[in-house]
């Protein structure tokens, strides 16, 4: 069957549907609503709230890892029982940092990153009149919200919640003798990400059917946009990956709760033998990280995506090879299936397998080299406007070097040996995933913030803020962060003091605290910008960054299919920006610098084979 | 010190919003398009903040290493760690070669083509050659390392028989470590959890005449130059034991046996006399003489002087006392290694008590 009639049939029979809105009460608009536009935005709401719990923690943590001595009334505030006369309890502090880590990696980045811009694009993107199937959509967000609501509740439970670390190895996660947090808190934990994979699993199984199935006439795959290319490809591994979490928190759970012995053999807790035999920990490091690796790159492809996009617009460029950058997105997807053993060099599996997962993981820095250079022969001989989410961009660029760099060092297995699980490897995945990622985020906000409320502006000056003590802030924190990994200090430790060897990294904690302070606290600029230009944003143009693609010709104000008419045809691809006319004297449409994909090829123009 | 850094850091906070404000008043103008988006103007301030960024990069990097240069970790204490520590030297080497020109290019562009009204962006988007230039030159750099990296790795796991190692098993609980001899036969008797009982902690199982011989010991002592091959366990959780000294370290997992070789080539007393260790230990006495004043004063025990010892450390994220996870390690000559073992009690002898 052609693909060409399958996309008139769908055109058709919207065409049918266009007309007829059903009368939308409250509760269809707001809460239940099947709008990607609307779903996109409770995505994003509910993804900085979990955000800001996130980083507050971190916040928490930085505070007692600077001054181990100090009481602060802060944590007997926030901590209650666990901060008794403000001074922090080791376990709760293993906990911050386990619901920090969960926090910030599933609900933030990927379902607050991915699942907004995917909802938010996709159907505008490449000109479709919702998601292929609304009512899934609504139930992906819901079962996120669920997950969410179980997460959160699992703060609150009397022995506190899962603090095995956000990679929750058994045993110590199994066993509720090994640590107070593996009872009830981590019975919540488990069932939250379980939820979370199922809302996950609906989400990318929406995107994919979208994006091959919906795609208007003219929207060939080589006419998407990077931002498509990245949500498509994210939403493929997320369903090749989270499966297999799935199955091991279900063997986890039964571990648990049903005395099997997947991951459990040999143990001696709490003066007992436990009658578990012939398990292996070591097999349930292979099953997270199956999963875990991959989650990086279904982090980061979508921030890539944005910052392809933001990039080539604010650029007024052309994004450079753009057949290399998805050519790159899909050899990074690939990769990012076989090198998930380079977590695992010193687990205990065989030294060979060691050396296979070296090779396959520096090998995934090629593509990524590609990816860098290209977007940095973006800039070159552009005409750079400098808007927020520009900023952005460039920024993540810059963080996704340096982290990546480093990455060399980690994937070599020789080298792992002495920086593995010190805080190197913290510095490392922050500003490679966690800001970088981060950045794409905010990037999108600030770009697509006019699409999602009906035309209204993010400030511009706060914006610029925002950027610059964020940006600064970022590498105070994380720079000298590598410095405590390469002297030797383990990650997840409460307090070093009690290795006066280290006693000399004082200092840069403190530095590192107090970056991270002023970088927190300038989020509350963002976060009244935000929440202050949905309501009294300045009302900007139909399309402010002067955009070729598609959801920029939808209407301002949102309504149920997106197009008023009909939906609009595509010619051509997605970056014709300051494309000349054949005598090279002015731009193809005079004085514009921009050609919409939905403009026709004019007669003044050279068609170009990308 | 601390005090200093942090007011010098809130001054230059302090200095960076006073400046970034008199920015954006000097950049009021009333606006040609719409105030929320870019002007010409903010492309040019923008523009010139991104070489300034750069600037706080390179200085960032320079005063990092100026102020913490030293709290690296010394010259290695074992045999492979000259090989890690030499391979860690070339991959910095190319990693801050790519970092500062690619941060370079990044943030120079950003400057150079900042927006105007008047210029116009080249209609760039494909160039072969030049994608070809920078995929080949990433493979035959990683190429050189990865063959570099994977002949070391293997040449530290790999353990040959012949050399004769000592064998040692590293023993992991919640929260210490234990270290089991193999006593004169350099073979350790079989064991498992289930075998646990009184003060056969390990479960070393009683039956087995290699065990009868074992030594168990809280503190590790080895001998300089002689290859030393740990057998790991855990019996309740992960572990991993981290010997940043000797660039070693090997998860320790309940149900199997892992293990790890290399060969200490320093001892505890000549690691004390290296220059960087000096310099370090002056450092942290310092630091420690200043805390145990601000003790006293609050009528509490002032801290111990420190004086250097190789240290073992968890490294895998174990319980709730993980952060105090630690054994001493001491390397000494032959005689003295052989003399304090023989002070240690056989498990045998432990186990008749």
């Amino acid at each position: 069957m052609s693909a060409h009639a399958q996309v008139h049939a769908v055109e058709d029979h919207h065409d049918d549907d266009h007309g007829h809105h059903h009368k939308e009460t409250f509760v269809t608009k707001y809460i239940f609503s099947q709008d990607h536009k609307m779903i996109s935005k409770q995505y994003l709401i509910t993804g900085l709230f979990m955000g800001t719990i996130g980083i507050l923690m971190s916040l928490l943590f930085r505070l007692q890892l600077a001054w181990p001595d100090h009481k602060f009334t802060i944590f007997e505030i926030f901590l209650g029982k666990w901060a008794p006369e403000g001074v922090m309890d080791p376990s709760i502090y293993l906990a911050l940092v386990t619901i920090h880590g969960t926090i910030m990696v599933f609900f933030v980045l990927t379902a607050g990153l991915s699942g907004t811009f995917s909802n938010l694009l996709i159907p505008l993107q490449i000109g479709a009149r919702d998601m292929a199937s609304g009512f899934l959509n609504m139930v992906s967000y819901w079962l996120f919200f669920l997950s969410s609501v179980v997460m959160l509740f699992s703060l609150f439970v009397e022995a506190g919640p899962a603090s095995a670390g956000w990679t929750i190895y058994p045993p110590l996660s199994a066993l509720p003798q090994a640590i107070p947090g593996s009872g009830a808190g981590m019975t919540l934990w488990l069932t939250s990400i379980a939820i979370f994979i199922a809302s996950s699993l609906l989400g990318s199984l929406n995107y994919i059917v979208t994006v091959i199935n919906l795609r208007t006439k003219g929207m060939s795959m080589t006419r998407l946009p990077l931002t498509i290319w990245a949500f498509f490809v994210t939403a493929i591994i997320g369903v090749v990956s989270f499966p297999v979490l799935f199955s091991a928190a279900l063997m986890l759970i039964m571990d648990r709760s049903f005395g099997t012995s997947f991951f459990l053999s040999d143990i001696y807790i709490a003066g007992e033998v436990l009658h578990h035999q012939g398990g292996s920990p070591v097999l349930f490091e292979h099953l997270f990280w199956f999963l875990g690796h991959p989650e990086v790159y279904i982090v980061i492809l979508p921030a890539m995506g944005i910052v392809s996009e933001v990039m080539a617009t604010n650029s007024r460029k052309p994004i450079f090879g753009y057949r290399a950058m998805v050519a790159s997105i899909l050899a990074i997807a690939f990769l990012s299936t076989i090198v998930w053993g380079h977590h695992m060099f010193i687990s205990g599996m065989n030294p060979f397998l060691g050396s296979v997962f070296t090779f396959t993981t520096l090998l995934i820095a090629i593509p990524s080299a590609v990816k860098a250079f290209n977007w940095i022969t973006t800039l070159w001989k552009g005409n750079l406007q400098m808007n927020t989410a520009m900023l952005f961009s460039i920024a993540f660029v810059s963080t996704f070097i340096t982290g990546g760099l480093t990455g060399i060092i980690l994937g070599d297995s020789a080298l792992d040996i002495n920086v593995h699980d010190t805080y190197f490897v913290v510095a490392h995945f922050h500003l490679v995933m966690g800001i970088s990622a981060l950045y794409g985020l905010l990037a999108g906000v600030y770009h697509w913030f006019p699409k999602m409320f009906q035309g209204r502006m993010m400030n511009k000056k706060l914006g610029y803020i925002h950027f610059w003590v964020t940006a600064i802030g970022a590498y105070g924190i994380f720079f000298p962060m590598h410095f405590v990994g390469m002297a030797g200090l383990p990650r997840r430790y409460y307090t070093n003091t009690n290795f006066p060897y280290f006693d000399d990294l004082a200092d840069i904690n403190v530095v590192m605290t107090i970056f991270a302070i002023i970088t927190i606290s300038v989020q509350v600029i963002f976060l009244y910008n935000f929440f202050h230009s949905i309501f009294y944003g300045k009302k900007g143009p139909k399309n402010p960054w002067n955009s070729t693609t598609l959801e920029w010709t939808a209407e301002m104000k949102h309504i149920h299919g997106n197009w008023d008419g009909p939906i609009p045809h595509v010619y051509r691809w997605s970056y014709d920006y300051s494309k000349l006319n054949k005598d090279e004297t002015d731009y193809v449409i005079p004085g514009q610098d921009f050609i919409p994909q939905n403009v026709p090829l004019q007669d003044n123009e050279d068609e170009m084979d990308h | 010190m601390t005090a200093f850094l942090v007011i010098l850091v809130i001054i230059l906070f302090g200095i960076s919003v006073w400046q970034m404000n008199r920015i954006f008043q000097l950049a009021k103008v009333k606006p040609s398009t719409h105030s929320e988006i870019a002007s010409d103007k903010d492309n040019n301030t923008q523009g010139y903040l991104m070489m300034g960024f750069l600037a706080f990069m390179y200085i960032l990097t320079i005063v990092t290493f100026w102020l913490w240069g030293d709290v690296l970790l010394p010259d290695s204490g074992s045999e492979h760690g000259v090989k890690i520590d030499n391979l860690m030297l070339i991959s910095m080497i190319v990693i801050f070669f790519v970092g500062i020109l690619t941060q370079w290019l990044l943030h120079y562009f950003a400057f150079v083509y900042r927006g105007n009204k008047n210029k116009r962006a080249t209609f760039y988007a494909d160039n072969d050659k030049l994608e070809f230039i920078w995929t080949i030159i990433p493979v035959i750099v990683l190429a050189g390392l990865i063959i570099y990296g994977l002949f070391t790795w293997t040449d530290i796991m790999n353990v040959d028989k012949d050399d004769d190692p000592l064998i040692v098993e590293l023993y992991a609980q919640q929260f210490n470590w234990k270290a089991r001899y193999g006593g004169n036969d350099n073979t350790l008797g079989e064991a498992n959890v289930r075998l646990i009982e009184g003060v056969n902690q390990l479960g070393v199982d009683p039956a087995d005449p290699n065990g009868q011989d074992d030594k168990i010991v809280t503190e590790l002592h080895l001998p300089v130059g002689r290859k030393v091959l740990f057998k790991m366990r855990s019996q309740d959780v992960l572990h991993s034991a981290y010997m940043p000294h000797f660039r070693a370290q090997m998860n320790c997992v309940p149900g199997m046996i892992t293990q790890f070789a290399f060969t200490p080539v320093v001892t505890t007393e000549e690691m004390r006399q290296n220059d960087k260790i000096v310099e370090k230990v002056a450092k942290i006495n310092a630091i420690r003489t200043e805390k145990s004043k601000a003790l006293t004063a609050a009528g509490e025990e002032p801290l111990d002087t420190y004086v250097f010892d190789y240290i073992l450390l968890c490294n895998k994220i174990c319980g709730v006392s993980h952060y105090n996870m630690q054994m001493k390690i001491v390397v000494e000559s032959e005689e003295d290694y052989k003399a304090w073992l023989a002070e240690q009690p056989t498990l045998a002898e432990q186990l008749s008590k």
